[in-house]
């Protein structure tokens, strides 16, 4: 009988407190735990592509990480890495690392000379629901829905920052093993119309800009992912 | 005065020269004659070219990550899988000349052969039905009611080897293989990859060449 009184107190409290109560409320706390993997691919023996000025792609995805990680930690984002420095990593210990993470996130970022500005690629496994016990060469088939809509995400702030963006999904082992929200993020130089190269990829300024639009991405995206946990459980952890 | 030994050695060497020649001159009609016989077994009448069909090519395109139909006339044989491998040449030779929307060297010469056989049943994945979407291409074997196939594409070692290294370069050579062979024969529903015969991981370092592609998702959709 004491219960019933106090849940409809509690119902009744809130229910006179009502919307400007919320308004007052303090800004809703970040959920307690939110990681990104990111993924620099290839490293040590495996350069990747050679790309203009006889940069290696291995060194280009290397930079790119770091800088994007000193980003999210300045956003208060956890991240974990793939690789920190010039070393070859097995294509299973870098989907190991991000499964063992439990991100929220994985970016496997790459570069490459083909195309323009920047391609956005998600697992072409077809979605299916997650299960406890994952095949690994197709565990990523039961976050595909949730990659896509991540990859909408960094698509639309790539394209607040003013880059081509070119979605697609493919067939990549790292990307497949995952059991995590996960885009391949390839990097190549914006051509313009006249078919001349307006931002090189070893343009600094090309590249904090991508950056920031990566790093804001998954500030929105963590946002997202709180809506949705507040959505879930009523604003309890 | 010559003696006697030596007048018995150089009749043994002029005998034996006089054989040698006979040999060498033996041998020689002998050779001329396997000549003739080689240019009698040679084609007298020139070669039956096949009459020219239309073929549809999904050429790729770097700068928006597309793939576009395009419709060529092409002579082409009457074997489904000797058809394919005519249909990918003209497809990779496309990619090698100089200014290719998809430029990847090699050319035709890099699909070694096509092999088709039935389909194996493939997971919960439902097949796509048999000439549906694309509609029928000119090129499409007449017993289109047969069951679904699968396409086992050989390509040469260069062509990996050469082919430009990314995501988007790479997944866009296989899609585009992948839906032209789906195109001109729509029986073929999967396609796997072999290079120089064997099994290999990617194509250049991304894309997955382990696997089964679903031909049918590589076509654009009208």
């Amino acid at each position: 009988m004491r219960s019933i009184n106090r849940r409809l107190a509690v119902i009744v409290a809130s229910g006179l407190v009502g919307l400007p109560a919320v308004a007052q409320q303090a800004p809703p706390a970040p959920p307690a735990r939110f990681v990104v993997v990111l993924d620099a691919a290839h490293g040590g023996d495996d350069a990747g592509g050679r790309l203009s000025d006889n940069q290696l792609e291995k060194n280009l995805t290397l930079s790119l990480s770091v800088r994007l990680r000193s980003l999210l930690g300045a956003r208060g984002i956890q991240v974990a890495t793939t690789r920190e420095s010039d070393v070859a990593v097995d294509p299973v210990k870098r989907a190991e690392i991000a499964n063992h993470a439990q991100a929220q996130a994985c970016l496997s970022i790459h570069a490459s000379e083909s195309g323009s500005g920047v391609h956005l690629y998600a697992s072409s496994l077809s979605p299916a629901q997650p299960v406890r016990f994952a095949a690994w060469k197709t565990a990523q088939a039961g976050w595909v829905t949730r990659s896509l809509a991540l990859e909408g995400v960094l698509n639309s702030a790539l394209l607040q920052a003013g880059l081509n963006v070119t979605l697609g999904r493919s067939s990549l082992p790292v990307l497949d093993s995952m059991t995590c929200p996960a885009v391949a993020v390839e990097i190549a130089p914006v051509v313009g119309q006249d078919k001349k190269v307006a931002s090189a990829l070893g343009d600094p300024d090309y590249q904090a800009r991508l950056a920031t639009a990566l790093a804001a991405a998954l500030v929105e995206w963590r946002a997202d992912a709180w809506r949705t946990d507040v959505g879930r459980t009523g604003g309890h952890p | 005065m010559i003696p006697r030994h030596q007048k018995l050695l150089f009749g043994i060497l002029l005998v034996a020269s006089l054989i040698m020649g006979v040999t060498l001159w033996r041998l020689r009609e002998r050779a001329h004659q396997r000549l003739l016989a080689g240019q009698d077994s040679a084609p007298t009448s020139a070669p039956q070219i096949a009459p020219a069909e239309e073929a549809t090519l999904l050429v790729a395109n770097d700068s928006d990550g597309s793939l576009l139909t395009q419709v060529r006339a092409l002579p082409l044989p009457t074997d489904p899988g000797a058809r394919a491998r005519v249909v990918l040449g003209r497809l990779l030779d496309l990619y090698a000349v100089p200014d290719a929307t998809h430029p990847v060297p090699g050319g035709g010469a890099s699909v070694l052969q096509v092999f088709l056989m039935p389909a194996p049943y493939f997971g919960s994945r439902t097949l796509t039905p048999v000439g549906s979407k694309t509609g029928k291409s000119a090129v499409e074997s007449a017993d289109t009611a047969g069951s679904p196939q699968l396409a086992v594409v050989n390509l040469a070692g260069s062509f990996a080897a050469n082919h430009p290294s990314g995501i988007e370069t790479e997944t866009l050579t296989v899609l585009s293989i992948c839906g032209t062979l789906h195109a001109n024969l729509p029986r073929v529903t999967q396609v796997r990859f072999l290079v120089d015969g064997q099994p290999r991981a990617t194509l250049a370092g991304h894309a997955d060449l382990t696997g089964t592609y679903l031909a049918a998702e590589a076509v654009p959709r009208p």
